[in-house]
């Protein structure tokens, strides 16, 4: 049994391998393509090391004024962070009542909010958009930040987790007289931190990537998200290479940060998220 | 409030706190409930009832009845119906090519990182990476890959002694780019879940499986794939859902192009509602709505086969 142990692991290490090249070759020729200067970046035959190696294509692309990329990191940066926060505590608060406090039509209120995460989002496209343009926010940071508050998932990835937290020290609590709102805050946060963790990280990433929403609410260039504005860049550079992929290896930067930080909580976050179902 | 007060004025301090109790809960669940309601709520009949309308966002509404699901639906002479179905057949193309290799990979690369083999953790880590870059990112990367003349794949290829590939200009060859890069991109999610699939299934049923004399490829029919029966199906209904919601990539790499053979859907609706100096909502509201319900019918069958199972 341990001679197959070892070949399967032998088979499937090579399997990786092989699969690995397709994953790691392209971010190395975008690497390599944004560190040459213009003119060799699609000169034959290639070069996987450049020629002459350069970060000119990095600061062109951070100084140029027709494409503020700086401003663009900003607007994402601000409106993800604003954004995830709001939306921890309204769906923790939530999550605390749905889980721990008794009142009339508490479960009904909540299944019935649970069902609408089956609404798939385009639907709610246009109409958004009418109501977004009809009270004043297009290109807006608040058309960013707030419409997507309305989701349901937090709350019930927050509530499965109060769930399970044990009510001896809320019980404890209870007998000083401690009211609801000081359970909330000091007994079950700090004891909920990993979940709050899971929803902040997802909650982010979400609101950082997105493309299509801030694509329709925002209209001028210094409002852009930064998905946005390396399209629109595509367009701006037209076939300057080496520049876009300098643009690209830039809007990597925080999230691959993230993810060597938080790589165990978005694991189990994706596992929790499979179990949801 | 102090206990002895309570029990100082106990009738009238009662009826305050039970008040007060009752009001709580819903002091608790309110900031969220008022963004659910204007922004998620509301917008869903809004919606259906801005397809009923003829509109642009800024004039008055007119009432048009059916007009717009007509159009859409079964008014042959309307323009709309050709480019609908036309969007409608590249959405479903999308869907058949990309769903089975989005499950069939990871897949396989979750059996492997679950042998654990040397530098597992590397590699679950760089197979999920590309998952947390924009679509926006990840197509950049791979229209300059692509690129028909300075390529980095159309280069091997005429290495090996064949013509340039028109990877982003002709059918069929627009169809597997857009597969490629969503399968490079997207893999991650559903190899996590399938990691934690494999993970759950206990030990001794491999072991039982080897007395009885099965090969490995009779453990994985016989012991993998009944165990990992409902993490597939969850990924299933979701990789489906996800790729009927392709946009970004036919908009960004093939401009929905040639022709029209990659407008898909929501690229469509993206069109007909939001560019062009005349946008027209109500078309875009029921072209919506039609998706959405197609998209509802599939998370029905989820939530029908996820429930059997319990």
């Amino acid at each position: 049994m341990a001679i197959e142990d070892k070949s399967s692991k032998r088979i499937s290490f090579i399997f990786l391998s092989i699969m690995a090249l397709f994953w790691i070759l392209p971010l190395l020729w975008v690497l390599s393509t944004s560190l040459k200067p213009e003119s060799q970046a699609i000169s034959w035959p290639i070069r996987w090391i450049p020629e002459t190696l350069t970060f000119q294509n990095y600061q062109d692309v951070l100084m140029r004024q027709d494409v503020p990329v700086l401003r663009w990191f900003w607007n994402s940066f601000f409106v993800a962070t604003i954004h995830t926060g709001l939306m921890l505590l309204f769906n923790s608060m939530s999550a605390y009542a749905f889980a721990r406090l008794k009142f009339r039509g508490r479960d009904v209120l909540f299944w019935g909010l649970m069902a609408t995460m089956m609404i798939p989002p385009v639907m709610n496209l246009v109409p958004l958009y009418g109501l977004i343009s009809s009270i004043g926010w297009v290109n807006n940071y608040a058309a960013l930040i707030f419409p997507g508050l309305g989701g349901v998932f937090g709350i019930f990835l927050l509530r499965q987790f109060f769930i399970g937290i044990p009510h001896e020290l809320e019980e404890a609590a209870r007998m000083d007289g401690a009211s609801p709102f000081f359970i909330y805050w000091k007994i079950i946060l700090p004891l909920a931190k990993p979940a709050l963790i899971v929803l902040a990280l997802f909650t982010f990433m979400g609101n950082w990537n997105d493309y299509l929403w801030p694509l329709i609410v925002t209209t001028s260039a210094d409002m852009r998200t930064l998905p946005v504005g390396l399209a629109i860049m595509q367009g701006q550079f037209n076939i300057q290479f080496a520049k876009l992929m300098a643009a690209t290896i830039l809007s990597a930067i925080p999230v691959i940060i993230l993810f060597m930080f938080a790589q165990k909580f978005i694991v189990k976050g994706i596992a929790l998220s499979g179990i949801k179902g | 409030m102090n206990v002895s007060n309570v029990k100082n004025n106990a009738p009238r301090t009662k009826s305050r706190r039970n008040w007060k109790e009752k009001l709580t809960p819903f002091l608790f669940i309110s900031p969220h409930l008022f963004f659910f309601i204007i922004f998620l709520a509301y917008p869903t009949f809004y919606g259906l009832y801005i397809s009923f309308h003829s509109w642009n966002f800024f004039t008055d509404m007119n009432f048009v009845g059916l007009q717009n699901y007509a159009n859409i639906l079964w008014n042959t002479d309307s323009i709309f119906f050709d480019y609908f179905w036309a969007a409608f057949r590249a959405t479903l193309i999308f869907v058949v090519l990309s769903v089975p290799f989005l499950i069939i990979i990871p897949l396989f690369i979750a059996l492997g990182i679950n042998a654990r083999p040397f530098g597992h953790n590397f590699f679950r880590a760089l197979f999920y990476a590309p998952s947390l870059l924009s679509v926006v990112t990840v197509v950049l990367i791979w229209i300059w890959l692509l690129d028909t003349n300075a390529g980095l794949v159309n280069y091997y290829i005429g290495w090996l002694g064949f013509d340039n590939i028109p990877w982003l200009t002709r059918a069929p060859w627009v169809w597997i780019s857009l597969v490629v890069m969503t399968i490079w991109w997207t893999i991650g999610t559903n190899m996590i879940l399938f990691l934690a699939g494999l993970g759950e299934i206990p030990d001794h049923l491999y072991e039982a499986a080897k007395i009885d004399g099965a090969n490995r490829i009779q453990q994985f029919f016989n012991v993998t794939l009944p165990g990992l029966k409902g993490p597939l199906v969850f990924v299933m209904i979701m990789t489906t859902i996800a790729s009927f919601n392709v946009m970004a990539q036919p908009q960004l790499a093939t401009n929905g192009g040639p022709g029209y053979e990659t407008r898909v859907l929501i690229l469509y609706i993206y069109e007909v509602g939001f560019t062009g100096g005349n946008p027209r909502a109500g078309l875009a509201a029921a072209m919506s709505v039609v998706l959405g319900l197609m998209l509802l019918c599939i998370s029905l069958v989820q939530f029908k086969l996820m429930t059997k199972e319990k």
